[in-house]
């Protein structure tokens, strides 16, 4: 198992499957599979299919602390970067078929409907980590605040989950349940930043007392 | 001191003639042309369907003044996204878990302020009158649309039969019920599918719909089953 993710077959492995999705919905549409509603069960999946990927995004910092498997590091980016992929899909499926690709119009929906405003703000948070992925980017502005950047990919899931509760006219089970995943998700770095912080304070009181 | 103002429309942006009465060819030239230019023709024809009816046993209509010239959504489509909560609540449930729902034997009670009150059976409620069938494009509000062919007549044919008394005022509809069969109800939309293509079969066999012109939304039409 080990060998085979710190092998070089392994992120191509990520990479085709994570293009299945996309796939899944081209096939669907060349076999007029798209539902009565193609634009809105478009919208739906390419939307589905953002929260999922971020979701796996955040999985992976606590699956290898956890399962102690560091090669799954080399995941993170292109699941990430996936989850830009499906959100600019979701963003186009709007901005065209809803919008006409009319920039203005889209402002104002932004401005008028909640959902939409978390929606295009989790969006907008999304491109600069999506830009800022490369190792160049990493040297270019230094670890911290590389970090810093990165680190809002947790309000873009939050507000991912609310834009979806916030559309969702009746049924919330969905929603919900992918704001419990990331909420678990969250939860474990808040339990994890708590623990190494009384760590440093304890191991400050003890280096003052040994002096 | 007067002021005027240039108008803001001359006559050049006037839209041609021979366009405005074909208004609708032309919005879904101007849409299908826009979405197009950006997918393919492939993503367009999916948005325009063609439609193909399978009859099993076909109920014998009447052609209807009320009508569309237009291209019938397929049975796949309309018959795969419903809200029937009582089936569950995904647009493809109904289709999925309603598969054994009985609709034969099926009969409407009419009771209350009427000379007869009265059950119909199903095959008594087809004899009443010709059925006409009449094509509906639908709209909803989130901007798209089906067309779909329904079956049946004018709810009046029923209710001068049963003859109402001068005092009625309003007609109930009162939707059928049953937990067994139906593994989510639980909730207060229950309307139920009818024969979409005169056609009896499983899920969506007969069963009797009420459709009212006016306030046609799709998910908040208020179907009454009696």
């Amino acid at each position: 198992m080990r060998k085979f993710l710190a092998g070089k077959w392994a992120k191509v492995f990520v990479f085709l499957l994570s293009c299945v999705p996309l796939l899944v919905l081209i096939w669907r549409g060349f076999h007029n599979d798209l539902t009565a509603n193609p634009v809105e069960f478009l919208q739906h999946q390419t939307g589905d299919w953002t929260l999922r990927f971020l979701i796996f995004t955040l999985c992976i910092t606590p699956f290898r602390k956890v399962l102690n498997l560091p090669e799954l590091i080399r995941f993170r980016r292109i699941l990430g970067l996936f989850a830009f992929f499906y959100v600019s899909l979701h963003f186009l499926t709007y901005l065209g078929p809803d919008q006409s690709f009319n920039l203005a119009g889209m402002l104002k929906d932004v401005v008028k409907r909640p959902f939409i405003t978390v929606g295009f703000a989790a969006f907008v948070l999304l491109i600069p980590i999506a830009i800022t992925s490369t190792a160049g980017w990493v040297r270019r502005l230094g670890g911290k605040r590389w970090q810093a950047i990165h680190r809002s990919i947790y309000l873009c899931a939050i507000l991912g989950v609310i834009h979806y509760y916030w559309l969702v006219k009746s049924d919330v089970r969905e929603p919900l349940f992918y704001g419990f995943l990331v909420g678990i998700l969250l939860l474990w770095r808040f339990t994890e930043w708590l623990i190494k912080r009384r760590a440093a304070a304890l191991a400050h009181t003890t280096a003052i007392r040994t002096f | 001191m007067l002021i005027k103002n240039k108008p803001e429309l001359t006559y050049v942006d006037v839209t041609p003639k021979n366009l405005y009465f074909n208004r609708r060819n032309f919005l879904r030239g101007l849409s299908i042309a826009g979405a197009a230019t950006l997918v393919g023709e492939r993503f367009a024809s999916i948005l325009s369907h063609t439609g193909s009816i399978q009859a099993n046993s076909k109920l014998a209509t009447v052609k209807s003044n009320y009508t569309v010239e237009e291209k019938v959504t397929s049975e796949n489509d309309v018959t795969h996204y419903n809200n029937f909560y009582e089936f569950g609540t995904d647009k493809g449930d109904p289709a999925k878990n309603a598969q054994n729902f009985r609709t034969s034997p099926w009969s409407v009670s009419v009771e209350g302020e009427v000379k007869t009150p009265r059950k119909f059976s199903m095959d008594e409620i087809l004899k009443l009158a010709p059925l006409e069938e009449r094509i509906y494009r639908h709209r909803c509000v989130e901007r798209w649309s089906i067309v779909v062919p329904w079956i049946g007549y004018s709810l009046s044919t029923i209710l001068k039969f049963v003859e109402p008394l001068p005092k009625a005022k309003y007609v109930a509809f009162q939707t059928f019920y049953d937990a067994k069969q139906m593994p989510h109800s639980y909730n207060t939309y229950v309307r139920r599918n009818s024969s979409q293509s005169g056609r009896r079969s499983g899920a969506h066999g007969h069963s009797l719909e009420v459709r009212l012109q006016k306030h046609q939304v799709h998910r908040e039409n208020p179907f009454a089953i009696v």
